[in-house]
């Protein structure tokens, strides 16, 4: 019992950026497409149309990428160790999901480090669903050592869709995980670049600012007013651009249309992190959104990429 | 006789569904064979996070040869019913089917010969089918199959007699390979029993028995807590949850600091059972700062990393939770109660602010019907629901009312009031204890009251199984709380104060009330069933009205006594008797004999001994169960059983002097009537 000695930790543990490096190698390897981050603000790595949209239709795609994502509720002004109103997460979809996925998963784990003879890996059933997108899937939270480092999904159903074939999702928390590899207990304290003395980076000479003024954002000064006037808009938007796209069996404006169902479920969080939005007028609220959602994935089947036939 | 194994090997199945999955493979395994005719000795299964598994002894190699005959039409039927006849028994013709005679002339029989089947062939069949329909609670696909499995199936083992059986499901072929624990043993092998499959499974780290891993985690644990002189707070659910998710269990020991002890030792139970599935240790009556995990890996440093990282977590986890604890407290109770108007208690009955109010009230009325403080009820009711909105309820529901108490023991609230928050969700369970302090238990009945009168009254009612709303359970907590601290409860009233609460639902009228009386009889049976009352006597007793539960129950507690001695039970027969030829009689003549006999028209002195015995019997009876003596009550009836016997030996009732007949029937009814002091005879057995 007691602290991690440095002979525990795996040999020379991987700074933050070096994780995203080695987790994208690793995937490239895999014949996945390495992405940048979707550039919306969003709550979770599922919104990016990579995962949301291609989920749907009968075309293989593999896919990786790192996406920011921002849940202004989670904010903590800087002073948790372990909460951030913004962090990353690496985004990984297989489609269809290969009878491997779990070895592959596990592989991807011994690249960056974690040595699973001397840790406790466990697949923990936690089903997930996303109200706002009407989507849901099968799986597990993955453990090590009580730790939960993954979260491992069978899209099931995106948009109210059959997702046929399936879809295996795994999302790293690269905080979390960075901070295990590194046994280091708050996140502002991880290592980001890997240099020594002078030259190390930490996460919170990156991040820490930006946490507290965001939180003050989130919490205190977001125009509630006018963020209410941008999700109307938002929506209006959507619905224009998904009845404006129709062409026959075609749709030509899937993806501006989603931009805004994206926009719409992010200012629906800021909205609910200043604490403006009732019990009742939440459900109001993820319903419209996920009917937003559900429109611009029907249109998506009527898309070249959705597999519709020309 | 040979054996046959079936293994579904999976990615990890659900902990919570592992039990009922084995159970359900067992059943539909052993109905499938027997269906197909197949017979067979036992059937055993098993599960664990990555395979189901079961073994059917002694099964023939085949299925006997069947013949049956099949009745026909009569000779000359019409040709409608002679193709029916043909195509049901599988015939080409009437030249294949036999012609027999009866009384009533001649008709065809079909002989239908059908040979067995191989034993093997029909498991090929009925396991894709069991595996195609199996009723889990959640299922998926993947990949681009169609197959639908809890989570993806990777292979199937299916030998019969040592031989694999072939089939395949959606690409997956029977065959009679297996693989051992994820990371200790991932090679595939292949088996040739049961006791080799068993055997082999534990060389490559896997008990298979969910028991075994259950045994293997506690003894474990009790001896880890041994050596530091801590005892184990046993568990049994989260043992069986942590049997679900090893193969390999291996328990070890981690710690926290020492300052975490300040937070309460039910949040930090709670956090590490809950998020971690880590058991919690005592060192007297004192929670320890120490907690066993149970890993699934025998690591090759002895568990040293892995004991690292799960302290790190807990340490992680129970910082949250003492943040939320302090957190919590720097709101006072009182101020967290407008905002229950926001929290929706059911749709059709408002929101936890309205129940509330109606609570409160009624925790007052009841204060005064139990003789407790009405204030220290009202204010306990007041502030009960309040942690509903703490940020530690959030995140650990359980810990409803318990966190209640302790806010409000820390803004210095009368102990009685803190005490009552904690308890008053009581009884939650069978084997959960009953709030004693009259104000917790006012306030705990008026909780439960409320609920059951709005969820009547809305006419949404336990049924069958369902009972969403552990309606069943609140009733219960309401008898519990009446019978264990001998409380007297008038229900009606009771019930009635809950209803009139209810000032926006309109069918809060009598025959709401009378449902849910109704409704508190039965579950009043259950519970007195279930601790070994005879559910005849429960309705005896009820049958004579009466609306305190703990008098009913003195009352059927006596009745049993009584009906045990040699005096009870030949009363019981003598008054059944009676009441059985005054059934007779009554019905016959269009009339009632209820008036009482006279005196003049008593013959024999069996007659008159009975006439006697039978009104001072009453008297006494009368008084007795007026003090609630039901004890007196049932020493007087036994007065009353040697006349009875005697009147019935020697006294004719139906003789042929009509006036002496209906003198002897009024004399039956004063035994009918005199027994009803203490039960409704007819009731019972016997």
């Amino acid at each position: 019992m007691g602290k991690l000695t440095k002979a525990d930790r795996p040999h020379a543990a991987p700074s933050f950026q070096d994780l995203i490096l080695r987790l994208e190698r690793y995937w490239a390897d895999q014949a996945c497409v390495i992405l940048q981050p979707y550039d919306m603000e969003m709550g979770a790595g599922t919104f990016h149309p990579a995962t949301t949209l291609r989920a749907l239709g009968p075309k293989p795609w593999r896919a990786a990428y790192v996406q920011p994502s921002r849940r202004p509720k989670d904010g903590r002004y800087g002073e948790n160790p372990n909460r951030l109103q913004h962090y990353y997460q690496f985004q990984v979809i297989l489609k269809p999901s290969p009878p491997d996925i779990q070895d592959l998963y596990l592989d991807s784990l011994r690249a960056i480090g974690v040595d699973v003879a001397n840790h406790d890996i466990r697949f923990v059933e936690d089903d997930w669903e996303s109200p706002t997108l009407g989507a849901w899937g099968l799986g597990w939270e993955v453990w090590c050592d009580g730790m939960e480092v993954s979260q491992f999904t069978y899209f099931q159903q995106v948009g109210g869709f059959d997702c046929d074939p399936v879809s295996g999702e795994l999302t790293y928390g690269l905080e979390r995980l960075a901070m295990y590899v590194q046994g280091v207990d708050r996140v502002f304290d991880l290592n980001f670049n890997g240099g020594r003395g002078k030259d190390k980076v930490t996460y919170g000479d990156v991040f820490l600012q930006a946490e507290q003024e965001y939180s003050r954002y989130n919490f205190e000064q977001a125009d509630t007013k006018m963020l209410l006037s941008h999700f109307r808009d938002a929506e209006a938007e959507c619905k224009a651009l998904l009845a404006k796209g129709e062409d026959g069996k075609r749709h030509l404006m899937v993806l501006p249309a989603y931009d805004q169902a994206i926009k719409a479920s992010h200012i629906f969080n800021l909205l609910d992190a200043r604490g403006v939005i009732s019990v009742t007028e939440r459900q109001g609220f993820i319903l419209r959104v996920r009917e937003l959602a559900r429109a611009v994935c029907a249109a998506w089947l009527k898309t070249e990429a959705g597999g519709a036939h020309a | 006789m040979a054996e046959l194994l079936l293994e579904l090997f999976s990615e990890e199945i659900p902990a919570r569904m592992q039990t009922r999955a084995a159970e359900d493979l067992a059943r539909l395994l052993g109905d499938g064979l027997k269906d197909a005719g197949l017979k067979f000795d036992t059937v055993q299964s098993f599960a664990t996070p990555r395979r189901l598994a079961v073994v059917v002894d002694g099964l023939p190699a085949r299925s006997s040869d069947v013949s049956e005959e099949k009745k026909g039409p009569r000779v000359g039927a019409p040709e409608a019913a002679v193709q029916g006849f043909l195509k049901s028994a599988g015939l080409k013709s009437l030249d294949q089917a036999e012609i027999r005679a009866d009384k009533k002339g001649d008709f065809y029989v079909a002989l239908i010969e059908r040979s067995g089947r191989s034993t093997s062939e029909v498991v090929a069949e009925i396991v894709p089918e069991i595996v195609r329909s199996f009723p889990w609670p959640k299922s998926m696909r993947w990949g681009n199959g169609r197959l639908r499995w809890v989570r993806p199936l990777h292979s199937i083992l299916c030998i019969f007699g040592g031989k694999v059986v072939p089939f395949e499901i959606d690409g997956i072929k029977g065959g009679k390979e297996t693989r051992g624990h994820r990371f200790m043993a991932p090679k595939p092998f292949s088996v040739r029993s049961f006791d080799d499959y068993v055997q082999k499974l534990r060389k490559a780290h896997v008990i298979l028995d969910a028991k075994e891993r259950e045994i293997v985690i506690l003894k474990g644990a009790q001896k880890l807590a041994a050596k530091q002189q801590l005892l184990l707070i046993e568990d049994m659910a989260l043992l069986a949850e942590n049997a679900g998710l090893t193969e390999w269990p291996v328990v070890l020991m981690g710690s926290f600091d020492e300052s975490f002890l300040s937070v309460p030792p039910e949040v930090l139970s709670t956090s590490m059972k809950a998020h971690q599935k880590c058991f919690s240790l005592r060192r007297g009556e004192h929670l320890a700062n120490r907690f066993i995990l149970v890993a699934n890996l025998e690591a090759k440093d002895r568990g040293r990393a892995i004991v690292a990282g799960n302290e790190r977590v807990i340490a992680a986890r129970l910082a949250d939770a003492k943040f939320f604890f302090d957190h919590d407290r720097k709101v006072m109770l009182e101020e967290r109660v407008p905002k229950l108007r926001e929290i929706v208690f059911h749709e059709k009955l408002g929101t936890q602010y309205e129940r509330v109010q109606r609570v409160r009230m009624l925790a007052r009325e009841i204060a005064k019907l139990v003789r407790a403080d009405a204030d220290l009820a009202e204010r306990a009711a007041i502030l009960a629901k309040a942690d509903l909105l703490s940020d530690m309820v959030g995140e650990f529901p359980e810990l409803q009312g318990v966190m209640g108490r302790y806010y409000a023991l820390d803004q210095e609230e009368d102990p009685a009031v803190a005490d009552a928050i904690g308890a008053h969700y009581k009884p939650v369970g069978a084997s959960d204890d009953v709030p004693r302090d009259p104000v917790a238990l006012s306030v705990a009945l008026a909780d439960k009251l409320d609920m059951l009168t709005g969820f009547w009254a809305i006419d949404e009612k336990p049924t069958g199984s369902k009972d969403p709303y552990a309606l069943r359970r609140a009733a219960l907590g309401v008898i519990r709380i009446a019978l264990e601290n001998d409380l007297r409860l008038p229900l009606n009233e009771a019930t009635r104060a809950a209803l009139v609460k209810w000032k926006n639902i309109p069918a809060g009228g009598a025959e709401t009330q009378q449902s849910l009386l109704a409704f508190f009889a039965d579950r009043l049976k259950v519970h007195l069933r279930d601790q070994g009352a005879r559910h005849d006597l429960v309705d005896a007793v009820f049958a004579l009205g009466g609306d305190d539960l703990l008098t009913i129950v003195r009352r059927v507690e006596a009745l049993g006594l009584f009906l045990d001695t040699e005096d009870g039970e030949h009363l019981l027969t003598g008054t059944k008797r009676a009441i059985n030829i005054l059934r007779i009689e009554e019905k016959k003549d269009t009339c009632s004999y209820e008036q009482p006999p006279d005196p003049s028209l008593l013959k024999q002195p069996e007659e008159k001994a009975l006439a006697k015995t039978v009104d001072e019997v009453e008297r006494v009876a009368a008084t007795a169960v007026a003090k609630e003596d039901f004890e007196a009550a049932m020493a007087a009836m036994a007065k009353l059983r040697a006349p009875v016997d005697a009147f019935f030996d020697h006294v004719t009732v139906n003789t042929d002097d009509p006036g002496l007949r209906e003198n002897r029937l009024r004399l039956l009814n004063r035994i009918r009537a005199t027994t009803l002091t203490v039960a409704d005879f007819s009731k019972i057995e016997g």
